[in-house]
């Protein structure tokens, strides 16, 4: 293949992985942005996420086949389950650590990650699980870029999960008023927010979109394991600080950005898919370096 | 922010029981009488014991010296440090790859492993700090991974099969390479590790460390400079790392990339965290549990990281400073 053919099919593989990065750092930068926190279970939530789809497909495949309709409903059916399971986390170990000490509330969600993933660990047997989607495998050709119908079927949904995330922000009045929480908090409460339904809501929302991401990355590598969640929640941080933290188009850029610098970085010799993590961690040191406040940030300092 | 939790103080009869417990060791005789019961005890051990009970037992200081150095980190300056390991494994590969492969001896090979310590410290230090003290989090996390990664695919390194021949200190002479030897030489390490750290709580930097830890703002009202301050703990806690990891290089002779996972530097920070952190008793104590917990009960096997974890979440929720924390001085309790 020519270079530039190459290059367009890593443009291709980049937007598809770069699109379930953005989808996990949209949680991430939620939280951030509304509690300050860092919530290292968010990856364990996209791990759990994939797992309740191969659960659902394993319960749904002799009953209504394995194909498109079933994992669409699967789709949605864990996006709810592993949206609730965030609420319930929120309500149980972080809400009552709200206003103790930062490094507390940081612990408390190593502590949550922890539990999520060995319980998994112990459910499955740590063992890699294949992941039963019955979907099309073929690939056609678009002039020199291989495609197949999975492929597009999940970039299509991931960009419209995120047109509908952008549209819920927004255009509702929960999302004003998580947008108007993460400016400040005390204010919003004086004024008759309701902040812990909305704290309660975010979680909903961002866990929904991280389980998504769970299943297409099920879909899409085919096998799934109980500590999938680990790499990429540091990619979503290192997304969410690309993109600016807190700032959810940001996320969403970040995401897709990351993933590009990915797919375009296992192309250089020297760095190959051996390096590809050293390469993305290189790009969160540059990033807090030089452009801490992300590509959408204001420039501002912080005040506190 | 200063929220200040104003909480009606509950007291169960278990941590009344805890309580009573340690205000016996307030008395200056009580407490001195069983430092020294505990120390003439821990220097005769090695005649009265299995190899075995030896072994755990150096393993114990040996996560004492680790978790004081993490201490300083996470008690002394509040900040979440998550890829310890890492640090550690800088340190033993350094004594390694300069022991191994060109000879040198041990003692020379230290400082290195302390310049290393400090250099990657910079690194991960300098640009994360100045932003944000959580940013340190997930940044020392994703620190972990990659230097596990990097000495995973490196040459130099040894790769997934790690390094061989580490050669065994010399001491006055004497080679160090039976367990009493090493029982010793880890024993001795923890009291100065200890000796420092106590040096360090009460010297000015640990004075300005406590001061960030509590009130950030007013701390750099008062003339301290946060960042710096901040990057000192963080250097010095890695230095701490580094060393017991060149002493771990010797010790073992042969380092893998499997000595250094994610899962090493959650058993240090449940060891510093359970027993409270900032207070030396408390890290003590903490390593005493984390390590001795696994031994006593072999079976729990896979069990063990879920009950830490859940142990982890309960401290959190319920005793946020520790088993046995830091009491505050009189002037500072209200």
């Amino acid at each position: 293949m020519a270079l530039h053919e190459v290059l367009l099919q890593q443009l291709f593989n980049g937007l598809l992985i770069g699109s379930f990065y953005g989808l996990v750092a949209i949680g991430y930068s939620m939280v951030y942005g509304i509690i300050k926190l860092l919530n290292f279970a968010h990856g364990d939530i996209y791990m759990i996420g994939a797992f309740s789809g191969l659960i659902f497909l394993t319960i749904a495949a002799p009953v209504i086949g394995a194909g498109w309709p079933s994992l669409i409903l699967g789709l949605l059916i864990s996006m709810t389950l592993v949206g609730l399971l965030g609420v319930v986390i929120q309500r149980v170990a972080y809400r009552p650590m709200l206003k103790a000490p930062r490094l507390s509330i940081l612990i408390t969600a190593l502590a949550v990650s922890m539990i999520l993933y060995n319980t998994v660990m112990i459910i499955s047997a740590g063992r890699y699980r294949v992941f039963p989607a019955e979907v099309g495998t073929e690939s056609f050709f678009i002039g020199t870029l291989r495609l197949t119908e999975t492929r597009i079927i999940l970039i299509v949904a991931a960009f419209s999960l995120m047109f509908i995330l952008h549209m819920f922000i927004t255009r509702t009045m929960y999302g004003k008023a998580m947008r108007a929480i993460a400016l400040d908090r005390d204010t919003c409460q004086l004024m008759g927010i309701d902040v812990y339904k909305i704290i309660a809501i975010t979680f909903f929302v961002g866990s929904a979109l991280a389980a998504a991401a769970g299943i297409m990355a099920g879909v899409y590598y085919g096998t799934i394991h109980f500590f999938m969640g680990f790499l990429i929640g540091l990619k979503a941080f290192t997304a969410a600080v690309i993109g600016g933290i807190g700032i959810i188009p940001g996320a969403m850029l970040g995401g897709l950005l990351l993933g590009l610098l990915e797919a375009f970085g296992t192309q250089i010799p020297f760095i190959g898919t051996v390096w590809k993590d050293v390469f993305s961690f290189a790009f969160l040191i540059l990033f807090l370096i030089f452009k801490p406040n992300g590509l959408l940030g204001r420039s501002e300092s912080e005040r506190m | 922010m200063a929220e200040n939790k104003k909480k009606p103080k509950l007291t169960t009869p278990l941590e009344s029981i805890i309580e009573s417990l340690f205000r016996f060791f307030d008395n200056k005789v009580y407490r001195y009488t069983a430092l020294f019961a505990a120390s003439g005890f821990l220097l005769i051990l090695p005649s009265l014991s299995s190899r075995f009970t030896q072994e755990i037992m150096t393993n114990l200081f040996f996560y004492v010296v680790v978790c004081l150095g993490l201490n300083i980190i996470i008690g002394y300056a509040g900040l979440l440090h998550l890829g310890y390991a890492a640090f550690f494994a800088v340190g033993a590969y350094t004594t390694g790859i300069m022991s191994s492969r060109f000879g040198i001896d041990f003692w020379l090979t230290l400082p290195f492993s302390v310049v290393a310590a400090v250099l990657a410290g910079l690194a991960i230090g300098f640009p994360t700090l100045r932003l944000r003290g959580d940013y340190l989090a997930i940044v020392t996390l994703g620190f972990g991974e990659i230097t596990r990664l990097t000495i995973r695919n490196l040459d130099i390194t040894g790769g997934a099969v790690g390094l061989i021949g580490i050669q065994r200190p010399v001491f006055f002479g004497i080679t160090l390479n039976q367990i009493s030897h090493f029982y010793y030489m880890f024993f001795i390490l923890a009291i100065l590790a200890i000796f420092v750290s106590y040096r360090l709580h009460d010297s000015r930097m640990g004075r300005a460390w406590e001061y960030i830890r509590e009130d950030e703002d007013a701390a750099a009202a008062m003339g301290i400079n946060v960042t710096t301050s901040r990057l000192y703990a963080f250097i010095i806690g890695s230095s701490f790392g580094a060393v017991a990891g060149s002493f771990f290089a010797a010790k073992m002779t042969a380092i893998s990339p499997d000595s250094f996972m994610f899962i090493h530097s959650v058993m240090f920070l449940m060891a510093v965290v359970l027993g409270g952190m900032g207070k030396i008793p408390g890290v003590v104590l903490g390593c005493i549990i984390v390590v001795l917990i696994p031994e006593i009960s072999r079976d729990i096997g896979q069990y063990r990281l879920l009950i830490f974890a859940f142990m982890l979440l309960i401290i959190m929720l319920y005793r946020p400073q520790g088993i046995w924390p830091d009491r505050p001085t009189i002037s500072a309790k209200e």
